[in-house]
């Protein structure tokens, strides 16, 4: 075990990083070489990051990973010499081709574009929505001017780009409005503008959240092969480290505005050192393993309020009082560039990541189409366009039945049909044996508390100018008569079950994080004892960890309160986590069904579904 | 960050910045005037107490009207009624558009057709016009006043309010109350009202000013307040021809107005901004909009 001196103090980092690395001698100098970077608030000393270091050379892709607000695209602004308005460079150094990029001023404005490029996280705010694509294009090279072009005319310049990230129809395209391409064509566009300039170092910034897998695959693809291609260095900012092992070399892992964790990314993730890199690899679910997923609790310290020692070790199960005195130093690991901010980083590293975590155990369902919920032929539509043809699947009591799907397979419309928001379907729903009403209303009582529907977006489901007791309450108030004494008590009860502390009762939503959010929507359908929850994606705006704590919580409320769970959603590695039943949905058509489905897909579109899936542990 | 989000907590908040400050300072100064002027006036406001149009002088520190009243006396009576009225007929007129507003954003479809074409409809009369209509016809009373100027805020403030309200009914926290079967009265007053709290408390500060302004002109243009009481708007007409003798008698009323609705003007934007978060530098409001700082920290 050796402590290096790099991360924390001294300008040495470059030196001390790369002790020991794997790299041929003789191999060029690090392209760019981030020397305790700090970002602060403007005009105060409170920092929102601090203290990041990390070298990266031509043909790298690094991968900088971390929950919201953990500062990583903060550091990749900060790469390009920029800040968010509210935010100023409060020290350190980012030297990029031997100059520091941060005390170039005016010559700043002449590198980005030219030879660092930048790529948002959505396509459509970034393109111009009245340029054909084709003038977009172009600008570029008038901007940053015509001999970038080497030699080609700019418009077989243009069309080698476009081929390059893996276009075809480049006529179709160069002609079209940006609205007239999917989310993943204009990403690709993105992606052929940042690359047309020939850059040395590009920097990606959640290229690929928003995308439905199989474009997330083709862009990722497209990224790996140019980055390959060019030479050129990449840094890659997700929140997705399943995304980021697929095609990062190295991975940094940032956790409140400090980078813990940095190394190759096989390292990394199949034997991290630091304890939330660790929490993080186990809370992510697997496409290929039904393991059981550990959720993290607790949230990381703000800016402003971060205490002495380490940020992360009010939520460690590994802390001890040593963490608490000072921020600890990298601690190099296994002798290569691999590091890690932990004090007991060794021990770590040496546990198993996630190799012993408990398979799931899948429950055996019948097909049989009763059950407590069951839908028969199907079909629904908004105003004469059909979205949804001839489903039926059933819901047995006791069991989670995922609906999956991309965007655009009719999942949200299915689960507004079930709960009876959505009308003007025909075919069957029944639960229960009892045949229901189209529209809620006519639906009666009994069934308004027996189904519960959870929405997808924690921030818009909970009505902002009540209290979380209120909110709650509400349920209580509208479908039964009880005492207050009573509704206090089955309150109370109901945020247990949603692992919510009771002092959240006097709180209003917006002091709640997302995952507290989603926890309050469940309590509220908990409240009325349910026997079945209708579930609308439902962690697809939560961070991972968090994903897996409400994961956690549905498993738990299957198994100990017999509520059945129908899951909608997009993510297949999440639905090995939970599902005893599986149906896959494209375009408002069953594809398959069945509790096998993951396992062996008979069906082509799911396989691809499965291989496009990006997976974590395929690499360890 | 308050924990209550009511209206006292959005109105504190507005005042606590400069711009509120300012405008809630200059407004409460002129209110007060009004309130509390009547009880204080030196002399009756309506019995003639010299020669007409006299300078002012030591007994008379704002000189004479046309009819030898004094003007001091006459400000600090005339004011009450014209803020009372004004007052009065903000709450009325933004309570009716408010209901119409909430009740077809809700309801949708063809109530919510009916409802606005006719909002449109009303719209369409200039308020000035209109108000001056219902008091030729019908008479210059101060209720009918009242109504002629409640009438004429209602279209506005239901187009504002149907607009945020629209937005409001579309969120998932309607969608989940009426999953448990609420009627819809309640849904429209305990789930979609509270959260149109900062449209209406904009509404009514704007409102208001609009309120004395039309009032003012009507009483100038003597269909509003009738002589002889003491009023603002009324004292600038009657004072007009001796503008050159003694300006005093248009002055300050006019003085008085402008400052009173500047002054509620830069309060309603107070409140608006506060409503948005905007209370703070702009750069730190996209901080905390973007998640990287939470409201706590700043």
């Amino acid at each position: 075990m050796s402590q290096t001196d790099g991360a924390e103090s001294s300008p040495m980092l470059t030196g001390a990083e790369d002790r020991g690395q794997l790299r041929p001698a003789g191999e060029d100098p690090a392209l760019v070489s981030v020397e305790r970077l700090r970002v602060t608030l403007t005009g105060s000393e409170i920092d929102i990051v601090d203290e990041v270091s990390f070298t990266l050379h031509r043909g790298e892709v690094l991968g900088l990973v971390g929950e919201s607000g953990s500062g990583k695209t903060t550091v990749a602004l900060a790469l390009m010499g920029h800040t968010r308005s509210g935010l100023a460079i409060g020290g350190g150094r980012v030297i990029f081709d031997g100059r520091d990029l941060l005390t170039l001023g005016s010559e700043l404005g002449a590198l980005r574009g030219t030879r660092i490029a930048y790529v948002a996280q959505d396509p459509t705010s970034a393109l111009t929505p009245t340029l054909r694509i084709r003038t977009q294009l172009r600008e570029v090279f008038t901007t940053h001017g015509t001999e970038r072009l080497g030699g080609m005319s700019a418009e077989d310049r243009i069309a080698e780009l476009l081929s390059e990230v893996g276009l075809d129809r480049v006529g179709h395209v160069l002609e079209a409005f940006p609205h007239q391409l999917s989310g993943g064509q204009q990403q690709r566009v993105m992606l052929a503008m940042a690359f047309a300039c020939r850059p040395d170092l590009i920097i990606l910034d959640e290229p690929t959240t928003g995308l439905d897998v199989t474009t997330q695959r083709q862009v990722l693809d497209a990224i790996r092969a140019m980055c390959h291609s060019y030479r050129v260095a990449a840094v890659y900012v997700s929140h997705d480290l399943a995304v980021v092992s697929e095609l990062a070399d190295r991975v940094g892992v940032m956790y409140a505005g400090r980078l813990v964790e940095l190394g190759a990314t096989r390292s990394v993730f199949t034997a991290p050192g630091h304890p939330y890199t660790r929490a993080l690899v186990r809370a992510i679910p697997s496409p290929t393993r039904a393991h059981v997923l550990v959720g993290l609790e607790g949230q990381p310290p703000r800016p402003g309020h971060r205490p002495a020692g380490c940020f992360f070790a009010d939520r460690c199960e590994f802390s001890v009082q040593a963490c608490r005195l000072r921020m600890p130093d990298a601690m190099s690991l296994d002798g290569e560039r691999h590091w890690a901010r932990c004090v007991r980083s060794t021990e770590i590293v040496e546990l198993p990541a996630f190799a012993e975590l408990p398979e799931r155990e899948l429950r055996a369902t019948s097909q049989d189409l009763a059950g407590l919920l069951a839908v028969r032929g199907l079909s629904a539509g908004y105003g004469g366009t059909p979205i949804l043809r001839d489903i039926s699947f059933a819901v047995q009591p006791r069991t989670c039945l995922a609906v999956v799907g991309e965007s655009g397979a009719g999942k949200t419309t299915l689960a507004r049909c079930i709960v009876g928001l959505h009308s003007g379907w025909q075919g069957t729903i029944e639960f229960n044996g009892t045949s229901l009403a189209q529209d809620r209303r006519d639906r009666g009582r009994d069934i308004a508390r027996r189904m519960q529907y959870i929405f997808q977006n924690p921030y818009t489901a909970l009505n902002p100018r009540k209290t979380v007791g209120q909110l709650v309450e509400q349920p209580l108030r509208e479908l039964f008569s009880l005492s207050r004494k009573e509704r206090a008590d089955r309150r109370e009860r109901a945020l247990d079950a949603a692992a919510l502390s009771r002092s959240f009762s006097g709180m209003f939503p917006d002091q709640l994080s997302g995952g507290e959010r989603q926890r309050v929507a469940i309590a509220r359908a908990l409240v009325v004892n349910p026997d079945l929850l209708v579930c609308d994606e439902v962690t697809s705006a939560l961070d991972v960890s968090v994903q897996a704590a409400i994961v956690e919580l549905l498993d738990d409320l299957k198994r100990t309160r017999g509520v059945s769970v129908v899951l909608i959603t997009h993510n297949l590695a999440l639905v090995r986590s939970l599902a005893d039943d599986v149906v896959i949905l494209r375009e408002g058509v069953m594809v398959e069904q069945g509790a096998t489905v993951l396992d062996q897909p008979r069906e082509e579109y799911t396989a691809t579904l499965l291989r496009n899936v990006p997976d974590l542990s395929i690499t360890s | 960050m308050n924990v209550s989000w009511g209206w006292v907590s959005l109105l504190a908040r507005a005042a606590r910045t400069r711009r509120g400050a300012i405008g809630l300072t200059v407004t409460g100064a002129v209110v007060l005037l009004a309130i509390i002027g009547p009880f204080i006036a030196p002399h009756s406001p309506t019995v003639s107490q010299t020669a007409p149009f006299a300078p002012p002088s030591g007994a008379y520190p704002l000189g004479s009207d046309g009819i030898g009243r004094d003007v001091l006396s006459r400000v600090l009576a005339g004011g009450w009624l014209l803020l009372g009225v004004a007052a009065a007929s903000t709450l009325l007129g933004v309570g009716a558009g408010l209901l119409i507003g909430i009740f077809a954003a809700y309801r949708g479809g063809i109530v919510d057709s009916m409802l606005m074409r006719i909002v449109d409809v009303l719209l369409a009369f200039p308020p000035l016009v209109f108000a001056l209509l219902i008091v030729s016809v019908l008479g210059r009373h101060v209720w009918l006043l009242l109504i002629a100027v409640s009438i004429s805020h209602t279209p506005q403030v239901a187009r504002v309010v149907r607009a945020a309200a629209l937005d409001v009914s579309a969120r998932d926290f309607v969608r989940a109350v009426e999953l448990l079967g609420t009627p819809s009265r309640r849904v429209m007053t305990g789930e979609i009202l509270p959260n149109l709290l900062s449209v209406v408390m904009v509404e009514l500060g704007l409102r208001f000013t609009f309120a004395i302004l039309l009032i003012a002109s009507l009483s100038f243009l003597s269909f509003g307040i009738q002589p002889p009481a003491a009023d603002w708007g009324l004292m600038i007409n009657e004072n007009r021809i001796g503008l050159t003798v003694n300006p005093w008698g248009v002055l300050v009323p006019v003085v008085l107005i402008a400052v009173l609705t500047i002054g509620l003007n830069t309060f309603t934007d107070a409140i608006a901004r506060a409503s948005l978060g905007l209370e703070r530098p702009p750069e730190q409001m996209d901080l905390v909009a973007t998640g990287i700082v939470s409201e706590a920290t700043l």
